[in-house]
C-alpha cells in the first residue's frame, strides 16, 4: 500500500511539471465547442470567444456598449447617411505578413456578403459596393441608411482575414485561419482544445501578457469549475448561477457579473400558420396580456437562475439606453389577468409551452406553469431536446416556446429578425405593418434619439400585441483565478484578452 | 480451413452493407431539420439553402445514401459540417484515445477483481468475502458521474495531485497522460471490476469444489498451490472472455466518464455529433465502431477455430 501511494505521488508531482513551467499560458474553460475558425461561416456564440483573441474587427464594443475603434480608427458618415468612409490604422498586418489595407478591408467584406454560406451576409445586405480610396481609406456605400453598420463591424462581420490565405485554403480556410488579432493559430484538436500563440508584429502588442491562449470546451459548469479550483484553468465562462455563492466564498477566485445584451423570452405562436389561431393564446391579445400579468418576473429569476439575472420586458435590458421607458416592466396582477380572461372568454386556457431541454429553461417552465395556473391557465410542458424545438418552431408546430437569444449590441440585432414580416427568426409569424415601418426608422437613423422614438413606437404596439413575452436578462458569470487582472467586462459576454496579466 | 476463412470474409460483405444502409437510415429518423442547427444564430436564408445543398437533404434517401457510400468506398467519410474537419482525422484522433483508456480501465478492473474474487472464494462466508461483496455492490451501483465528480474534488480540487482534466498523449508526455487518465481509468474500470469479481469467485467457488482439487489436496499439497496454480487457471478462463466482452462496451459507453474528464475520446464526439445534427461525423463513427466490432468477431471465431480441434472436422 505504501509503495503505491509513493508511486501516485511521485507520479502526480512529475504530472504538475508542465504546469509550472507553462506560466505565460492562459487557459480559459468553454462551455461549449467552438464550430467553424472562419468569421465569415461562423454561426455560434462560443466561437466569438475564440474569435476575440485570434482575429481583430473594424470596431469594438466597450464596457458602457459605445462603439470603439479597433482596426479602423475613425469613421465618417456621408450627409444623406448612405455611405460611410472608414480611416483604418497604419502598418497592421496579417498573422502571414500580410498588409491590413484597404484592399484587403474590401475582399473581405464582398467575401461575408458573397461567399456561399456565409452567415453574414444578413447583417450586410444593406452595403450595395465597398470602394478603396486610398490604402488606408475604404468607403462602403449603402442602398439606404443603416444605423446598426458600425455594430455589426463590431463583430464577426468586422473580422478580417487574410486575403491571400483564404484564396489560398479555400474551403479548409477555417482549419488554420488566419486574421490579425493578438494572437495566430496554433492547433485544434475537436472537443479537446484550441490553441493560439502570440503573434509577435501585432498592433498593440504591449498589451498582450501571453505566450498562448488554450480554450478546452468542458460542457457541464461544475466541472468547468472543478477545473479552475485545482488550476487547470485560469479563467471560465458562464459559471452555473447555483455555484456563485460558493464563489464567492472561495478567496483564490475572482467573479464577475454582467447584464447580457440578450435576453429570454417566450414567443408565442401569433401568425405564423394556422396552429396560431386554434388556441386561445395565439388567437387573443387578450389572453396573452393575461399570461403576462400572471407571471412574476422576479419569481421566475429567484427560482429559474438563482437571482443572477435582471428581469426585463424588452429586447434590451432595462439598463440600456434604448430602453423603452413608456413600457415600463409590469407588476403581476392576478385580479387583471382573471378579469381579461373573463372579457375575452375564456376562463381556463390551455397551451402547450415547448421548451428546449437545458435545465434554465426547464426551470422556466415549471415556475411559468405554476404562476400562470393561478390565474387560470392551463399549461403542459412539452420539454423538446434543442435541435427538435428549433425545428417545430421554425415550422411553428407550437403554441409558446422557451427561447433566449445571446444578443447583439446594437438593439437591432435583437429585434429586426424576430419581429420582422418574414424575417428568419421570426418564429412567432409577427406581421404588423407599423412595427416594420418602425423597424426601417430606426435603422435609417442615425441620431440616438431618434432612434429611441422609432423603438418606443415598437415597443407600444408589441405590449399590445405580445408576440414575445420577454423574462429577463442572464447575467454573464465568469469566475477566474485571483492572480488575474484586467478583465474588461463588456456585456457582448466575450472575454477579451488584451490587457489581461497574471500577476 | 482456408475455406472456412474465405467462407468468413465473404459473409462479412453483406453485414457491413446491411449496417451501413442500418446506420444511414436510423440517422434520418432524427427530429429536427439539420440545416437549421447547423444555420446557428443567425439563420439566413441563403446559409440555410447553402447548408441544404452541400448536404444534398433536398435529395431523395438513396441518393444520399449513394454519395455517402460512394464516398466511404473511397475512403472519404465526409467532413463534419460543424467544423469543416474531416471526418477521418477526427476519429483517428480519438480513437487512440478511447482505447487507452478503454484498456487502462480494464486492466485496473482486473487488478482489484480478480485478488477480490479469490480472497472471497476462499474465505467464503467470512469477514473477507462479506468485505468484498460490499465493495463490489459499492461498486456496481455508484455512477460513473458522481465518482467522476467525488474524485475531481478529492485529487484535484482539494489534494492538487491530478490533474481534473486535459488530456496529453502519450507520446508527447507519459506521465503526464497517466496522471490524466488514473481517474477517469479508475472510474471506468471501478464499475466492471464489481461484476468481474462476483463473476471471479463464483466460477472460483465451482473449481474449488470440483475433483481435480480434491486430488490435488489430497496429494498433500499446500492450500497456496491447490488456489493459485490449479484452481485459479480453470477459473479464470470465463473471466478472461467476460473482460474482453467488456472491453466492446467500454468502447462505445464511456461517454459520461469522458464528459465528466474531458477526455476527447469517441463517446463525447458522438454524442456533440448527434446534438448538433452533424450527420457525417454519426454515421463515420458509427460505421467504424461497428466494423471493429464484427472484425473482432470474426477474429475471435478464428481464434476458436484455430483452437479447438473439433471445428476443424
Amino acid at each position: 500500500m505504501k509503495l503505491s501511494y509513493r508511486t501516485l505521488l511521485a507520479t502526480s508531482l512529475i504530472a504538475c511539471l508542465p504546469f509550472v513551467a507553462s506560466a505565460q499560458t492562459l487557459r480559459i474553460g468553454l462551455a461549449e465547442d467552438p464550430d467553424m475558425l472562419d468569421p465569415t461561416l461562423a454561426r455560434s456564440f462560443v466561437g466569438r470567444l475564440v474569435f476575440m483573441s485570434l482575429c481583430d474587427k473594424l470596431f469594438d464594443i466597450d464596457e458602457k456598449l459605445t462603439i470603439v475603434p479597433q482596426l479602423a480608427t475613425g469613421y465618417e458618415w456621408s450627409t444623406d447617411s448612405k455611405a460611410l468612409t472608414l480611416k483604418l490604422r497604419d502598418g497592421v498586418t496579417f498573422h502571414d505578413g500580410e498588409k491590413m489595407d484597404a484592399e484587403a478591408v474590401k475582399y473581405n467584406l464582398e467575401r461575408h456578403k458573397n461567399l456561399k454560406g456565409s452567415s453574414r451576409s444578413g447583417e450586410l445586405r444593406p452595403i450595395t459596393s465597398i470602394e478603396v480610396i486610398d490604402a488606408s481609406t475604404v468607403r462602403i456605400n449603402l442602398n439606404a441608411p443603416f444605423a446598426p453598420l458600425l455594430a455589426v463591424l463590431a463583430d464577426r462581420a468586422g473580422m478580417m482575414v487574410s486575403p491571400k490565405a483564404a484564396q489560398a485554403l479555400g474551403e479548409k480556410f477555417s482549419n488554420s485561419p488566419v486574421c490579425s488579432g493578438p494572437f495566430k493559430f496554433a492547433d485544434r484538436v475537436a472537443q479537446d482544445r484550441i490553441t493560439l500563440e502570440r503573434f509577435g508584429a501585432y498592433w498593440n502588442k504591449d498589451a498582450v501578457h501571453f505566450d498562448k491562449v488554450i480554450y478546452t470546451p468542458i460542457t457541464d459548469a461544475t466541472v468547468r469549475l472543478a477545473n479552475l479550483r485545482s488550476g487547470q484553468f485560469d479563467f471560465i465562462e458562464r459559471a452555473a448561477s447555483s455555484d456563485i455563492a460558493s464563489i464567492q466564498k472561495d478567496a483564490k477566485l475572482k467573479f464577475s457579473k454582467i447584464t447580457e445584451i440578450g435576453y429570454q423570452g417566450i414567443t408565442i405562436n401569433t401568425g405564423k400558420n394556422d396552429r396560431a389561431q386554434s388556441q386561445p393564446l395565439g388567437q387573443s391579445a387578450k389572453v396573452r396580456e393575461a399570461f403576462e400579468l400572471s407571471l412574476d418576473r422576479a419569481g421566475i429569476v429567484q427560482v429559474a437562475m438563482d437571482g443572477q439575472a435582471t428581469p426585463g420586458n424588452q429586447w434590451v435590458a432595462p439598463n440600456n439606453s434604448y430602453y423603452s421607458k413608456n413600457v415600463p416592466v409590469p407588476k403581476r396582477d392576478l385580479a387583471r389577468a382573471r378579469a381579461l380572461l373573463k372579457e375575452a372568454g375564456v376562463t381556463n386556457p390551455t397551451f402547450t409551452l415547448m421548451t428546449p431541454t437545458t435545465s434554465d429553461s426547464q426551470k422556466i417552465a415549471q415556475v411559468v406553469q405554476a404562476m400562470a395556473k393561478e390565474a387560470g391557465f392551463n399549461i403542459k410542458i412539452q420539454s423538446t431536446e434543442f435541435a427538435t424545438s428549433l425545428s417545430l418552431a421554425d415550422k411553428g408546430d407550437f403554441d409558446a416556446y422557451i427561447l433566449g437569444w445571446s444578443g447583439r449590441a446594437d438593439p437591432d440585432g435583437n429585434l429586426y429578425n424576430f419581429v420582422g414580416c418574414k424575417q428568419p427568426n421570426n418564429y412567432a409569424g409577427y406581421c404588423v405593418p407599423e412595427v416594420d415601418a418602425l423597424l426601417n426608422d430606426s435603422r435609417s437613423k442615425l441620431k440616438p434619439a431618434e432612434r429611441l422614438a422609432a423603438y418606443q413606437g415598437i415597443a407600444a404596439q408589441m405590449n399590445k400585441d405580445r408576440p414575445i413575452v420577454y423574462l429577463y436578462h442572464r447575467d454573464w458569470l465568469w469566475a477566474y483565478t485571483n492572480k488575474l487582472s484586467g478583465v474588461r467586462e463588456v456585456p457582448d459576454g466575450l472575454l477579451r484578452v488584451t490587457g489581461l496579466k497574471l500577476n | 480451413m482456408f475455406t472456412f476463412f474465405v467462407r468468413r470474409l465473404v459473409t462479412l460483405i453483406p453485414t457491413l452493407v446491411f449496417v451501413s444502409m442500418l446506420i444511414f437510415s436510423l440517422q434520418q429518423l432524427l427530429p429536427g431539420d439539420p440545416a437549421l442547427v447547423l444555420a446557428g444564430e443567425d439563420p439566413s436564408p441563403e446559409a440555410i439553402a447553402h447548408i441544404r445543398a452541400t448536404l444534398h437533404l433536398d435529395d431523395p434517401l438513396p441518393v444520399r445514401y449513394g454519395y455517402w457510400i460512394a464516398g466511404v468506398l473511397q475512403g472519404d467519410l465526409g467532413e463534419s459540417a460543424r467544423t469543416h474537419q474531416p471526418v477521418l482525422e477526427l476519429i483517428l484522433q480519438k480513437l487512440p484515445v478511447t482505447l487507452e483508456l478503454a484498456l487502462l480501465a480494464l486492466m485496473i478492473a482486473l487488478i482489484i477483481s480478480i485478488p477480490a474474487g479469490i480472497v472471497s472464494a476462499v474465505y467464503k462466508g467470512g469477514a473477507l468475502d462479506t468485505g468484498a461483496t460490499v465493495f463490489a455492490l459499492t461498486g456496481l451501483s455508484t455512477p460513473n458521474f458522481w465518482l467522476g465528480i467525488m474524485l475531481i474534488l478529492l485529487f484535484s480540487v482539494e489534494l492538487g495531485w491530478l490533474p481534473a482534466s486535459g488530456y496529453v498523449s502519450p507520446f508527447e508526455n507519459l506521465s503526464a497522460n497517466l496522471a490524466a487518465m488514473i481517474m477517469p481509468a479508475f472510474v471506468l474500470g471501478n464499475a466492471i471490476a464489481a461484476s468481474l469479481m462476483r463473476h471471479m469467485r463464483s466460477s472460483m467457488l465451482q473449481e474449488l469444489g470440483a475433483d481435480y482439487v480434491r486430488t490435488a489436496r489430497a496429494k498433500g499439497l499446500s492450500e497456496r498451490v491447490v488456489v493459485l496454480k490449479h484452481a485459479l487457471r480453470n477459473a479464470l478462463t470465463p473471466v478472461i472472455t467476460l473482460g474482453a466482452l467488456e472491453l466492446g462496451t467500454l468502447l462505445s459507453g464511456a461517454v459520461l466518464t469522458e464528459q465528466v474528464f474531458t477526455i476527447p475520446g469517441f463517446g463525447k464526439l458522438i454524442i456533440d455529433a448527434v446534438f448538433n445534427r452533424d450527420y457525417a461525423v454519426v454515421q463515420g463513427v458509427v460505421l467504424v465502431t461497428a466494423t471493429t466490432y464484427i472484425m473482432l468477431n470474426l477474429f475471435a471465431d478464428m481464434a476458436y477455430f484455430v483452437l479447438n480441434p473439433r471445428l476443424r472436422k
